[in-house]
C-alpha cells in the first residue's frame, strides 16, 4: 500500500467522492485559485494548503468554487445548498474564522432538521485548517473542535493520521447531518499507508492507537501522536497504556473509553485546546460520572493553559502539551 | 496642498523605513530567523504614509495582517517592532502577537489583524468614543480590497454613516485576495459606487504617488472631522511580494512585478518628483536613506541580541486581574 500525506489522502477523498457524486461540490476562498488573475493559471493554487488542488481542473468552475473572503456566505451556501440536497464540502481556510460564521454554523446548518421536526436533512461537510504549530498566533492556531462538540446537531470529526482522515472525510460527505471536519494542520505533511480505494470509517467509533494495562489515555487530533511519543517512551520504564483516539468528538465513543478505563483503572487526557469547558474536563467527567468505582489514581488533563496561543516560537513551544508533560501525567497518576 | 521641507522629509523617511524594514523582514525570514505567517506590505508604503501624515498620537488607526507599514507610518517603535517579528520578549507585544498582531496603543495603533474585515468595526468604536467625547479625533479603518466583501465591513460601514461617527475607511487596493483577482471577487463594476452607496463620500488615491493619497486622505479626514459622518478612501497599487513570504504567486502576469517595480514605485516617484521641484536634494534624500538603514540594521541586531521569552510569561497578560486566583 501507498504511503500518502494527510494533505494528500484529504485531496484523494475530495476527487473520489466528486467523482462518484455529482451532488458533491466544494466551495470556499482559493479553493480553485488565480480566478480573475491576470496569469490566466485558474486553479493552479488548491485551497492555501493545497489541499484542494487539481479539484478545478477535473471538475470545473462549477463544482471547485472560489469564493470572496465571506465565511458566513460560505457556510450559509453550503447550508442552504445541502437544505436542497446537494453535498457540499466548504472550506473555511483556518479555524479560528468560525468567530466569523458561527451563526451560520450554530444557529444555521446545526438546528435546521431538530427545528423542523426532523423533516429535513442538512448533508454539508465544512472543512478547517486546525490548530497550533506553525507560530500564527492567537488567530490562527485555535483547536476549535472542542467548543463546536458543545453543540448538538453538528458532528465533529478531529483525524489525526493519514489512513483516518480519508475514510472520515469520506464518511462525512455520505453522512446526511452536518460535519464539521478539522484537519491539524501541522499533521498535512505526515504520511503513512493509505489505500488507493474509497473507504469509510464510522462516526463514533475510537481507535487504539496503543493496547496497554496500566493506563488510559485519551488524545485527539495533533496530540495523538505526541501522546504516543510519550506511551513508547515508558514502555522502557515497564509502563504501558491504551492509547484511545476517538477521531470524532461528536458523536464521541463513550463505550471505547470507559471501558479501557474500567480495565486499567487510570486515565489521562490530552488536549491542545485550552482546559475551561474543554473535552479534556468532558471526558474526565465521564469517568468520573460512570467508572469512579474502577479509578485507581487521580484523572489528569493535559492541556494547552487558560491563555490564547501564543506567537513566538518558545512560548507556542510551552503552550502546546507535550510528550514530556504527558509522561508526567501518566506517571502522576500510576504514583 | 503644500507640505514644508520637514514634511516632506518625515514622509520620505517614513517610506523608506517601511521598505527597508520589509526587505529585512523578508531577507531574515529567509534565514529563517522569523518564524510564523508574514505579509510583506512593500510597494503600498505611500497609502500609510500618506493617511498617517495628517495623524497625530490621539487620531487612531486599525491595521490588517499586512499591518507592518500602517504601524510604522503611524509612528510605532521600529526597533520594537522588530524584536516582536523575532519573537523576543522585549518585542512591542512580548513577543505574543508577532507579525499579524502588532499594536501600540499609545501611539493610537488598534493593532494589525489577522481577521479580514475584523477591523473596520473596531474603528466605527474609536470614532464613536472620538464622536461622544466631542474632541475631534478620527479614527481610520485600513483594509484590503478582499476586506470590502465582509460582512462586518458593510456593517461598520453602515453604522459609521447611521451614528455619523469620523471613522475613515481606508480600502487599499492591491488587486489581489490571496491568490484571487478583485476582478473575480467583487461582482459589481464599480466598487468605489457600491461604498459610496452606504452614504458617503469616497476619495481615490494612486497608491504609487504619496501625493495622490496626502491629498485623499485630506479630504477623508478634514471631511470626518468636521463631525457630518464617515468618509473613505480608495488607494490603488499592487504589492511587490507574494500574499505572505513563500507564496509561489501563480496569479501575476508575466513582467507584472517588474513593471510594478519600475513604474509603480512610490520612494521613485517621489524622488522623481523632488529633482522636478527642487524642493529636496538628491543628496538631502540620500542622507534619509543612509539614516533608515542605519535604524534597521540596529533593529535586526537588536531583535537577535534581545531577551527570548520564558515558559511562565504565556499564561501572562491574559487578563489584568481575575478575581481571587
Ligand atoms: C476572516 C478571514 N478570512 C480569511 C482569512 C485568510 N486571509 C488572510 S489575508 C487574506 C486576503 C486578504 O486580501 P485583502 O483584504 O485584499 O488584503 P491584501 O492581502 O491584499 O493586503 C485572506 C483570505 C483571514 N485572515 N480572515
Amino acid at each position: 500500500m501507498a504511503e500518502k500525506t494527510m494533505r494528500d489522502a484529504i485531496n484523494e477523498a475530495l476527487h473520489q467522492a466528486m467523482a462518484a457524486d455529482e451532488s458533491v461540490f466544494v466551495i470556499g476562498e482559493d479553493v480553485a485559485g488565480c480566478n480573475g488573475s491576470p496569469s490566466g493559471k485558474v486553479g493552479e493554487v488548491g485551497g492555501v494548503f493545497g489541499v484542494t488542488s487539481g479539484l478545478y481542473k477535473a471538475f470545473g468552475p462549477n463544482r471547485c468554487i472560489d469564493t470572496p473572503i465571506s465565511e458566513s456566505a460560505i457556510v450559509g451556501a453550503a447550508a442552504g445548498a445541502a437544505l436542497v440536497g446537494m453535498r457540499p464540502v466548504a472550506e473555511i481556510m483556518f479555524a479560528d474564522f468560525i468567530g466569523v460564521c458561527m451563526d451560520q454554523i450554530v444557529n444555521q446548518m446545526g438546528k435546521f432538521r431538530y427545528m423542523f421536526g426532523g423533516k429535513s436533512k442538512c448533508p454539508a461537510v465544512i472543512r478547517f485548517a486546525s490548530g497550533g504549530g506553525f507560530s500564527a498566533a492567537g488567530q490562527h492556531s485555535q483547536a476549535m473542535y472542542q467548543v463546536m462538540t458543545s453543540f448538538p446537531g453538528l458532528k465533529v470529526v478531529v483525524p489525526s493520521n493519514a489512513y483516518d482522515a480519508k475514510g472520515l472525510l469520506l464518511q462525512a460527505i455520505q453522512d446526511d447531518d452536518p460535519v464539521l471536519f478539522f484537519e491539524p494542520k501541522v499533521l498535512y505533511q505526515e504520511a503513512c499507508e493509505v489505500p488507493d480505494e474509497m473507504y469509510t470509517i464510522p462516526f463514533g467509533e475510537a481507535a487504539f492507537v496503543r493496547e496497554g494495562d496500566d493506563c488510559t489515555v485519551v488524545a485527539f487530533g495533533q496530540m495523538v501522536p505526541r501522546a504516543a511519543q510519550a506511551i513508547d517512551a515508558l514502555e522502557a520504564e515497564g509502563i504501558s497504556c491504551d492509547l484511545i483516539d476517538p477521531r470524532t468528538t461528536s458523536p464521541l465513543d463513550t463505550d471505547a473509553i470507559l471501558e479501557s478505563v474500567e480495565a486499567t483503572g487510570r486515565l489521562v487526557v490530552v488536549d491542545e485546546a485550552p482546559p475551561r469547558c474543554g473535552l479534556t474536563a468532558d471526558i474526565a467527567g465521564l469517568a468520573a460520572d460512570r467508572a469512579f468505582k474502577s479509578l485507581k489514581g487521580p484523572i489528569k488533563q493535559v492541556s494547552a493553559p487558560h491563555s490564547p496561543t501564543p506567537f513566538s516560537p518558545e512560548l507556542e513551544a510551552a503552550y502546546i502539551p507535550d510528550a514530556a508533560k504527558i509522561m508526567a501525567a501518566i506517571k502522576e497518576t500510576m504514583a | 496642498m503644500s507640505l514644508n521641507k520637514e514634511g516632506l522629509l518625515r514622509a520620505y523617511r517614513q517610506m523608506k523605513t517601511i521598505r527597508e524594514f520589509e526587505d529585512r523582514t523578508h531577507v531574515e525570514i529567509m534565514n529563517g530567523q522569523i518564524a510564523g505567517f508574514t505579509h510583506l506590505y512593500t510597494g503600498q508604503e505611500a497609502n500609510a504614509v500618506g493617511v498617517c501624515e495628517h495623524l497625530d498620537d490621539e487620531d487612531t488607526i486599525i491595521s490588517t495582517h499586512r499591518g507592518h507599514g500602517h504601524c510604522i507610518a503611524k509612528g510605532a517603535d521600529v526597533i520594537g517592532m522588530m524584536a516582536e517579528l523575532f519573537g523576543s520578549s522585549e518585542g512591542l507585544c512580548k513577543g505574543k502577537g508577532g507579525s499579524m498582531h502588532v499594536a501600540d496603543v499609545e501611539k493610537g495603533i488598534l493593532g494589525a489583524n489577522g481577521i479580514v474585515a475584523g477591523g473596520p468595526p473596531i474603528s466605527v468604536g474609536a470614532a464613536l468614543a472620538a464622536k461622544i467625547r466631542d474632541n475631534g479625533r478620527v479614527a481610520i479603518s485600513f483594509s484590503g480590497d478582499g476586506s470590502v466583501n465582509q460582512g462586518t465591513c458593510f456593517e461598520a460601514m453602515n453604522l459609521a454613516v447611521v451614528l455619523k461617527v469620523p471613522a475613515v475607511f481606508v480600502i487599499e487596493n492591491n488587486y489581489y485576495s490571496e491568490h484571487t483577482n478583485i476582478d473575480y471577487a467583487v461582482g459589481c463594476d464599480d466598487l468605489k459606487a457600491r461604498t459610496e452607496g452606504f452614504g458617503f463620500p469616497v476619495f481615490v488615491a494612486d497608491g504609487s504617488d504619496f501625493f495622490s493619497v496626502y491629498e485623499a486622505a485630506a479630504k477623508a479626514i478634514a471631511h470626518a472631522r468636521e463631525g457630518t459622518g464617515p468618509a473613505g478612501i480608495f488607494a490603488e497599487q499592487g504589492r511587490f511580494h507574494g500574499h505572505f513570504v513563500g507564496d509561489p504567486e501563480h496569479y501575476r502576469a508575466d513582467g507584472e512585478i517588474n513593471d510594478l517595480r519600475e513604474n509603480a514605485c512610490c520612494l521613485k516617484n517621489f524622488r522623481a518628483r523632488m529633482a522636478e521641484t527642487g524642493e529636496l536634494s538628491e543628496a538631502e534624500l540620500d542622507a534619509v536613506d543612509s539614516e533608515v538603514m542605519a535604524l534597521i540594521e540596529e533593529a535586526v541586531s537588536g531583535a537577535k541580541a534581545a531577551a527570548r521569552p520564558t515558559p511562565e510569561q504565556v499564561t501572562e497578560d491574559v487578563y489584568i486581574n481575575y478575581g481571587a486566583a
